[in-house]
């Protein structure tokens, strides 16, 4: 039997009044690539912290590759690349990976390797003896990225690794991620760029107001919806409401008729009946609502606030 | 780690440079007064009383030399620390550090001995340049010198270990107010303590001793410069640096146990933050 990556059950945390994370249940896969989504102050970062035992729960439970949260030798086989990344500036980049490699209980010849290995990955080779202080944000972003996979980490936490980052390097990030996906590694990704989600996750979860609303397979979204225009005339009202059979939220405007089917077979049948009932087609198109549409359908156009 | 920390972050050469630039003024000064002293005493024909009051001038400015010293160190102490956990929280630098698999306790303790061992060069070469100059200058070497530094050096250690702690909880800002604030009030209840017991008065002596048990730094320099202070000066009682009311063996075991509740409470605070 594989061990989920994170399993979490009711997961709470609690500020003076204000809960940020209302009990927060969820399941990731090992080797899985799980991006966590959800308005400014939703609580995914107080989520991450937690389960990294950067902040304690108020209450509930939470596994990380098999082990209670707080286990300290588990977090040997966790990467993390935090939000607000400040990392110690009057080292080198070379002696930060090192620090942090040691930090990992990673040392000697393989340790070096490593650090040659991902210094050249993430493409900072030439600055590897310049201090931090004299990095740009997206440098950091880099080195932090580099940081965050010294140990081979089985699951990875990037707290929005692309936020600092140009389009080259926020490619990079992307090509990051399809290797470690292919190496089994399970990366978990907080991200607001739903563009960047929706190319490189499996699964996404919807996360407002401390709750999961919503999660859903990258997989299923193109197929679930799908939105269907239609131009025709002679459409009557009976036949529309027959349409109901393949699809909701209908629209008819004109000669313009709009629908969500939940998969792409119900075209087709749409179209057969519609010819059947003698109604004139003159064209139609399928549209795949974005993860930014089904964003704002999901938390609100008010952002969750 | 937190040695290369200080080096690169120049607090190492600021220092160094401050602390020679102290010992070169220090000795300086010194020499000046004792040439003028002892040419007072030739003149009055080497007379025992004359090399006497060389000898207690001599204790004098050693005392004042040290006095120096272990304020630089104090303070070096609470400058160290306040900002090292408070400034890394605040910055958000301690995430990855405690996403790593060690203890909290590792880290605020790996923090201590680094500055602990800091401190103790800094104040050997201080308070050390000190008792050297004196000595090549006159010759002149205090009692029990090395109990003395000593007791200097757990002030030091109080300072920095209180201001680790207070830094786990607050900002920078607030620690330090809070361990020059504490420092101030115990370096006036001890002044209180000095001036009740030349009066006997029992209050101000207890005041003292209160402010002392609330933050106990100035009560170890008391006992320091109680150790080192030449018989003479004492019975004379003519020197700023002469304690009347002498903190007790006790009070210096309280001092240690105080640092040690003090590093416990920062590690505790630490382990029980939110970051």
């Amino acid at each position: 039997m594989t061990v989920t990556a994170i399993d979490t059950d009711q997961l709470r945390k609690v500020y003076g009044e204000f809960a940020a994370v209302k009990g927060l249940t969820l399941q990731v896969s090992q080797g899985e690539v799980f991006g966590f989504l959800g308005p400014n102050g939703a609580g995914k970062t107080t989520f991450i912290k937690m389960l990294l035992g950067l902040v304690k729960p108020t209450s509930g439970r939470g596994w990380l590759l098999g082990a209670p949260l707080g286990d300290r030798a588990v977090l040997a086989r966790v990467g993390f690349l935090p939000e607000h990344f400040r990392f110690q500036e009057w080292l080198t980049a070379g002696e930060f990976l090192q620090l942090h490699g040691e930090l990992l209980g990673l040392e000697g010849k393989a340790l070096k390797m490593r650090i040659d290995g991902l210094l050249d990955r993430v493409g900072l080779t030439p600055f590897r003896k310049k201090q931090l202080r004299t990095f740009s944000k997206g440098m950091l972003q880099r080195v932090g990225l580099a940081q965050a996979l010294l140990n081979h980490p089985a699951l990875v936490f990037l707290d929005e690794p692309t936020s600092g980052l140009d389009p080259v390097g926020r490619r990079l990030v992307r090509e990051i991620i399809q290797e470690l996906r292919e190496e089994g590694t399970c990366v978990f990704l907080n991200s607001h760029l739903l563009s960047e989600i929706e190319i490189t996750c499996d699964r996404v979860a919807f996360i407002k107001h401390g709750e999961v609303v919503r999660v859903l397979s990258l997989d299923s979204l193109a197929d679930a919806h799908a939105q269907v225009t239609i131009c025709a005339t002679g459409l009557t009202e009976a036949i529309l409401s027959d349409m109901a059979r393949w699809g909701r939220d209908i629209h008819a405007n004109g000669q313009e008729v709009t629908l969500f089917v939940e998969k792409d077979d119900a075209i087709p049948e749409i179209t057969r009946y519609l010819v059947e009932q003698g109604v004139d087609i003159y064209s139609i198109s399928r549209s795949r609502q974005s993860l930014e549409e089904l964003f704002i359908e999901t938390v609100g156009k008010d952002g969750g606030l | 780690m937190t040695f290369r920390e200080a080096i690169r972050r120049k607090i190492v050469l600021a220092g160094l440079v401050l602390g020679v630039l102290f010992l070169a003024v220090y000795s300086i000064g010194f020499r000046m007064i004792y040439t003028e002293i002892s040419l007072e005493a030739a003149a009055a024909g080497g007379s025992i009383a004359s090399l006497l009051v060389l000898r207690e001038m001599s204790n004098f400015l050693l005392l004042a030399g040290l006095y120096a010293a272990t304020f630089l160190s104090v303070a070096m102490g609470a400058l160290l620390s306040a900002d090292t956990l408070a400034g890394e929280i605040n910055s958000g630098t301690i995430q990855t550090i405690v996403a790593k698999p060690l203890r909290r306790s590792d880290v605020v303790l790996g923090k201590w001995l680094a500055f602990a061992g800091l401190l103790g060069l800094y104040l050997l070469l201080l308070a050390g340049g000190v008792v050297a100059s004196v000595y090549f200058q006159s010759g002149f070497v205090a009692q029990n010198l090395l109990r003395g530094l000593l007791l200097i050096y757990l002030e030091a250690l109080l300072m920095m270990t209180f201001a680790l702690a207070c830094s786990s909880a607050m900002t920078a800002l607030a620690t330090g107010g809070t361990v020059f604030g504490l420092y101030g009030l115990a370096f006036i209840g001890g002044w209180i303590e000095q001036i009740g017991s030349i009066f006997n008065n029992q209050t101000a002596v207890q005041v003292g001793i209160a402010t002392s048990l609330l933050f106990p730094t100035e009560a170890m320099w008391r006992r320091a410069t109680y150790e080192m202070q030449s018989a003479v000066s004492s019975v004379l009682q003519m020197t700023p640096f002469v304690t009347l009311s002498v903190p007790n063996m006790v009070m210096i075991a309280y001092a240690v146990l105080y640092l040690l509740a003090a590093l416990a409470l920062a590690i505790r605070t630490f382990q029980n933050r939110d970051l």
